[in-house]
């Protein structure tokens, strides 16, 4: 779905000083996968999704989105249709003022038919469960609720992958439960790549793959057991480690029988009364 | 305070004025208010409040409501009255120190009292009867045969869109900056005029600074959703022509071209 290959990317601070925010990335995500990216502020994070959809190109490599190069201004409607891109700010991605008719801005910007619009709104409304809400005007909604919208306007351009930069950093808990639950809907459901960039550990958890990036470099790689079994690793890059897998550490040297890999509550439960 | 600020005030009802076009509202509003300058007696004016009034019925909205659009207004309307009675000059009929009153400035101070009246009546039926988004597109499709010399109809109507999105957000923002620097001891409602004005300035700044930041983020967000102005656009919901637009029109052509012809001094 998307391939990267020794991509470096290069900001001009306002100072003159050149700033190496992406440095040297090979990466690899096939279609289907669901993609956690963590490590904190100034990793680069931020900076390699906006390749994704060619909000950056690159200074120097390549990155492919179904096979394009990023780097071909000619596609880039097409490259942005694949790739849908969800931000941190609900408040500052809805255009219109309306639910239906932001969700409708993005197939009206690739010249839909109105009929096959209305079909995808409603569709899009319907599968982040906002349908009720067509009507509505965003600004009275709640966080979680604008996100969801915003997720909807994406997956009415019908992307194959969405690339969610910390969608849930302004949430409230109830926000970011139901937006985590709302892309793994999409993810398990309709087949949609999802790339979730966060800072969130148990929302890395719930990926199927971990990558933790540090000083513009991919520094770990992995299943989210292997990534967040390495808790001393984790440490030194200054992140936290989800609270369970840390108790499972403890409770694994002092000779209780748990794996230190435990991730969520429910496996340590399992593993507890197993016993 | 910030609250009782509220801009496109559009009631959802059913009634044969909500479901006009917006273009056909527009334009007759339009004409109104060409009539309103062009027509010259008190007759014409009675006439036109008439049209008004059974436009207000058939809208289905409380007289009342209409007319509370007016108590924003009221100061202008009021300083005008009295500006056209005491310097219109004329037969003097009430001296008040300095100051009088003539007979042409009642007259007159009246007479333009109730074209304001009539102006916001007949705008404030437009906004209260039509969706800001069919609003917006109204102007869109009207303007669009002016792009040809120019005139960006369709970057004006999205202007249009995302100013009236984003005025509750900036409200409620507004409100938060004011509690945040109230807290730290700003006053905004002593002091006099020139004092008060200063006292905005903790208020503005970080305002407008979040303003541009939105700004920024959301063109960010609109082309990442492939916006690129109005080209190959389409559109959600489609305006359509329908009999009663056009009949509204012409009744509307017809009803003010009469009183304009008729009560033109």
């Amino acid at each position: 779905m998307i391939r990267v290959e020794g991509l470096t990317h290069v900001y001009q601070t306002r100072q003159g000083q050149e700033l190496k925010a992406v440095d040297g990335v090979d990466l690899n995500i096939a279609p289907g996968e669901f993609v956690a990216i963590i490590g904190h502020n100034g990793s680069g994070k931020s900076t390699l999704a906006k390749h994704f959809n060619a909000l950056l190109t690159p200074t120097s490599g390549r990155v492919w989105v179904a096979g394009i190069s990023t780097s071909d201004a000619g596609r880039l409607w097409e490259i942005r249709q694949k790739v849908g891109m969800v931000f941190q700010n609900p408040d500052n991605q809805i255009v219109a003022t309306t639910v239906e008719e932001d969700a409708a801005f993005g197939p009206e910007n690739l010249g839909v038919a109105p009929a096959e619009i209305r079909r995808r709104v409603d569709e899009a409304l319907q599968a982040v469960g906002m349908e009720e809400y067509a009507r509505h005007a965003p600004h009275l909604l709640s966080g979680g609720q604008k996100q969801r919208v915003a997720i909807a306007g994406v997956l009415a351009m019908r992307p194959a992958c969405i690339v969610l930069d910390e969608p849930t950093a302004m949430l409230d808990p109830v926000g970011r439960e139901e937006v985590l639950g709302t892309i793994k809907r999409l993810n398990r459901d309709e087949g949609i790549t999802v790339v979730l960039i966060t800072h969130f550990m148990e929302e890395a958890v719930e990926a199927g793959r971990v990558i933790v990036m540090e000083n513009g470099r991919i520094v770990m790689d992995g299943k989210p057991k292997e990534v967040f079994s390495q808790v001393r690793r984790l440490k030194e890059l200054h992140l936290d480690v989800p609270p369970i897998t840390e108790l499972a550490q403890s409770l694994a040297r002092e000779g209780v029988p748990v794996t230190p890999d435990t991730l969520t509550v429910e496996e340590m439960v399992q593993q507890l009364l197993g016993n | 305070m910030v609250n009782t600020i509220t801009i496109g005030q559009y009631v959802p009802a059913e009634s044969i004025i909500h479901e006009l076009d917006p273009r056909t509202k527009i334009g007759a509003v339009t004409l109104l208010i060409v009539a309103l300058f062009l027509v010259n007696s008190f007759t014409g004016y009675g006439l036109i409040t008439g049209f008004l009034g059974v436009a207000i019925l058939l809208s289905g909205l409380p007289v009342r409501f209409v007319m509370r659009s007016i108590r924003p207004l009221v100061i202008i309307i009021i300083f005008t009255f009295i500006l056209n009675i005491f310097m219109t000059p004329g037969k003097t009929l009430l001296l008040l120190g300095p100051l009088q009153v003539t007979d042409t400035g009642l007259y007159r101070g009246t007479f333009m009292s109730i074209r304001l009246v009539l102006l916001i009546l007949a705008t404030s039926l437009l906004t209260l009867t039509t969706s800001p988004i069919r609003l917006t597109d109204g102007v869109e499709r009207i303007l669009a045969p002016f792009k040809r010399v120019g005139v960006p109809a369709h970057e004006l109507a999205m202007m249009m869109t995302i100013a009236l999105r984003f005025i509750p957000t900036l409200l409620e923002e507004t409100d938060r900056i004011m509690k945040a620097q109230m807290a730290r001891g700003a006053d905004f409602e002593s002091g006099n005029l020139v004092g008060r004005a200063k006292n905005l300035v903790p208020l503005l700044v970080p305002l407008f600074i979040s303003a541009f930041r939105r700004a920024d983020e959301l063109a960010t967000a609109m082309e990442a959703r492939c916006y690129r102005g109005d080209e190959g656009r389409t559109k959600l919901t489609q305006l359509v022509v329908r009999r009663v637009d056009v009949v509204a029109l012409l009744a509307t052509v017809a009803f003010l071209t009469g009183t304009v012809i008729w009560f033109r001094v």
